[in-house]
Order: structure tokens, then sequence, then C-alpha cells
């Protein structure tokens, strides 16, 4: 993209277009585009196996994708030039299991790629990370072991991990699919919060009433395609694809 | 049982030998600090070979390493030691123990640090990727770590397995305890030394396999 050097805002923080994955003769996503504005909350919606979860991974690369092109803040991810470390601290990801380490402590999970990957001194890694335990909640856990702690609690730690990098955008694979019901609202209470504050962020997730109220923006995905995308209302009222009807009908059981 | 006791525990004769059964321990406990440390750190290699992407790496690898675990410890020491001066390598004792068995258990390590390595879920790499770690910072901090605790008490029965390998550094009369407690046994004419040197094992090993134990009961 030489356009770079002209320095236009971009209207896209994310811009993935085509994207297409393949995991061995099963065709996951067939040319998928996913366009997320700056300070936006992009719902993926769609039944397990639409490929939610892939376009996602294929967004910080945890998934190498087939074709397409992906371009996060003007850096084109699938380049092989690009740096794609330097690449991934812009892109925070929360994972559906957490995936806190459990051989850390919070703080030490927090503070890790701070220390190894921005080169922070280890005091202000450590006040960083304070900031971010108290932003999610949890600003008496700094010394505890993943194991400790609930699940509610161990998502909103591994929110703050990824937020420590203060990246552009956070990527959620399922956030609160893991948890047991009392237990999500204190999670999508922080999303809300990061929302508030301006976060861009994608989250794939089924919490649908929480869609309709957060999301500004909702993607319907099914076998490997982008059914309907529109605002929450359109999309959650007035559906235009019958495809689209059905899937709401059924989690509404 | 009175001929058993002047055969196997002469206290006399065990108190006349400790000296010398002292200096075998030495030189066992000298080749224990030289394969222990660089066993445990060249199993990690050999676990980063057998383990690796690239099949022209990993299959080579793979390849040597079930073919050192299945071949007998004793004939790869007299091979390295008998052996290479036929292709003008002559080396002392002490350092064809140290090769033929640092190559036995560099095996052994490698592969209870592989076991380890598939027994930490996908998702810690993905999640210290994620956060723009390379591949080695996610090895050194995330992934070994927890690797290594999953399988510390498989890592340290195989070093004692390894501390009692070194008795058959005896058979190329390398002086270490078992040698020399042997030698001390044909020159009393009787059996003591021998229990003297298994006792010292036992002093040495015990505290280990007790450890083991513990770590295993608290997983």
């Amino acid at each position: 993209m030489s356009s770079a050097a002209a320095a236009p805002v971009p209207r896209y923080l994310l811009e993935a277009r085509g994207v297409r994955k393949s995991f061995g003769t099963t065709e996951v996503l067939k040319s998928v585009d996913l366009l997320v504005e700056p300070g936006k909350l992009v719902f993926l919606i769609g039944p397990s196996g639409s490929g939610k979860s892939t376009l996602l991974r294929c967004c910080n690369r945890l998934e190498e994708p087939d074709g397409g092109s992906i371009i996060m803040d003007n850096v084109d991810l699938l380049s092989p030039r690009t740096d794609i470390n330097a690449a991934r601290r812009q892109i925070g990801m929360v994972f559906q299991s957490f995936n806190l380490y459990p051989h850390l402590t919070v703080q030490k999970n927090i503070t890790l790629a701070l220390r190894k990957v921005v080169g922070m001194s280890t005091a202000d890694a450590n006040a960083r990370a304070a900031e971010m335990l108290a932003l999610v909640g949890l600003p008496d856990k700094a010394a505890s072991y993943p194991a400790q702690l609930s699940g509610g609690q161990q998502q909103r730690i591994g929110i703050a991990r990824s937020l420590a990098l203060n990246p552009k955008i956070i990527l959620m694979d399922e956030p609160t699919s893991a948890l047991d019901p009392e237990l999500v609202g204190s999670v999508l209470a922080v999303v809300k919060d990061l929302r508030d504050r301006g976060i861009t962020m994608v989250i794939a997730s089924h919490e649908m009433n929480f869609a309709r109220e957060a999301a500004d923006k909702v993607v319907f995905l099914d076998g490997g395609l982008v059914i309907e995308h529109g605002s929450a209302e359109n999309i959650f009222l007035r559906p235009q694809e019958e495809r689209t009807r059905r899937f709401l009908a059924q989690i509404r059981h | 049982m009175e001929q058993f006791g002047q055969e196997f525990l002469n206290l006399d004769v065990m108190a006349k030998v400790a000296p010398f059964l002292l200096q075998g321990l030495l030189q066992t406990l000298l080749l224990c600090s030289f394969l222990i440390p660089i066993g445990l750190v060249s199993g990690i290699l050999v676990m980063l070979l057998t383990t690796s992407p690239y099949r022209l790496l990993r299959w080579p690898a793979i390849a040597a390493v079930d073919f050192f675990r299945a071949f007998p410890p004793l004939v790869l020491l007299v091979f390295v030691y008998a052996g290479l001066p036929f292709i003008g390598l002559r080396v002392p004792a002490l350092v064809a123990v140290a090769v033929a068995f640092l190559i036995n258990s560099a095996s052994y390590y490698g592969e209870i640090y592989r076991a380890g390595m598939v027994s930490v879920p996908k998702g810690q790499r993905e999640a210290a990727r994620s956060t723009g770690l390379s591949a080695t910072q996610t090895l050194l901090y995330v992934t070994l770590p927890q690797a290594i605790r999953n399988v510390l008490p498989d890592l340290l029965s195989n070093t004692v397995e390894l501390v009692k390998l070194t008795t058959l550094a005896s058979v190329i009369s390398v002086p270490e305890l078992l040698h020399s407690a042997n030698l001390a046994r044909s020159l009393t004419y009787n059996s003591s030394p021998l229990i003297l040197a298994a006792i010292i094992y036992l002093l040495l090993l015990l505290p280990i396999v007790r450890l083991i134990a513990r770590l295993e009961h608290r997983l």
C-alpha cells in the first residue's frame, strides 16, 4: 500500500477482504470480508462451525489464511515483510478458555509481554499491570495464581493481559462461552466499559442480548460466508435473509 | 549366619577400604556433575529437533533417539572407547564414558521433555504469540517451564537411572565407585566393599527417590 505516505485517516482500522481458509478438504472461510471502523464494537454471530473463530484467528495470523488480504491500521498483515510479532502487539486476543499462564502469577501473566516484547522495566510493567487490574475490577489479585480464580475472574485477567499492551484492537473469541451463567455478567461489564472508552473490538459470541445493547455492528456468518451484516437493530429486528432469521429463531429457542 | 556376616558385613574390611571407596565416589560424582547438567540441557536440544516442524531435522532426530534408547549402553560405551581408535580417535576412558552416556541420556531426557511439551495445551503458545512474544520467547517463558514442571518426576527418575548407569564405566576400568568397590573386593577376598558401595549409592539416591514420590503425589 503506497498510499501510506500520504497518511490519510483510514476509514477502517481493520480491513479484511476475501479471506479464505481451508483445513484439509473443509473450506471454513470462503471469501469473507470484515470491515471494522475505529472505536466500534463489532459482533460476529453464527452457528458453531460457521467460521467466526477462524476469521478472528486469521486476523492475527494464529491461522494462516489461504488467500485474501488483511490490512490492520495501514499494515498489510499478510505481507512477508511485515514483522508479525510487532503487528501482534497492536492486536489483543482474548480466548474462550482464557489461556492464562498457570505457572505465573496474575501480575506476571500481564507483565510478561510488557517486559519481554515492549522492553518495559519491571517496575513500570508492574505499575501498568496494577492499572489494568483496577480497570477490570480485580485490583487485589496481582499475587494470585490463575487456578485460585473463578472463570469470570480469569477471563477478566485475560482481558487485562491483552489490554496492557495498549492494542489498537481487541479480538475476543467467545469470551464468555466457558463461563457459568452467573459469571458472564462480570466479563460483559468489562467489555461494555472498554467500549465506552472507545476501544475497538471484534467479538465472536452467542450473547445476543448483549450484542443488541452494545454492538455497533453485527456480522452474521454461516457456512464460511458473511450472510448478512448491519446495525444490531437491523440484524435482530429486521433480518433480510432467511438463514439469519432461522438462526435467530433457533437461539431464542 | 556368622559366615554371611564375615563375607558381606565385615566392618573391619569396610573401615579399611572406605578411603579407597571415597576416591571412587569422587570419580562417580565428577562423572555425574558433568553428565547430569549437560544431559539435561542437551535433552532440550534433542526435544527441539524431534519436535521440529522441519522434516529434514525431525526424522533423523527421531530415528537417532529411537536407536540410542534401544541400543545397550554398555555396548555403546565399549564401542566409543575401543572403536574410535580405529578411525584415529583415541580418547581417555573418562571421555569415552562421558560421550557414550551423554548420547544415551540425552535421548532419554529428550523423550521426557517431548512428553512434557505435548502436555502443554496449544492455547498457551497461542496466548503467548498473540501478545507478540517470539517463538523462542514463548518456549523460554511459557511452554518449556510448564513442560518441565509436568515431567519433573520423570526427569528426576531418569537422573537416578543415569547415576546408576555410571557404574557401567567400571567395565572400561574408570575408577568410579563400583569399580573401586569391586577392586577392593578382589584385594580383600571379601564382599563387604560391595555392600559399602551399595550403602553409599542408597544414601545418595534415596533422598531423590523420596522427592520423586512426593512430587508425584503433589501432581
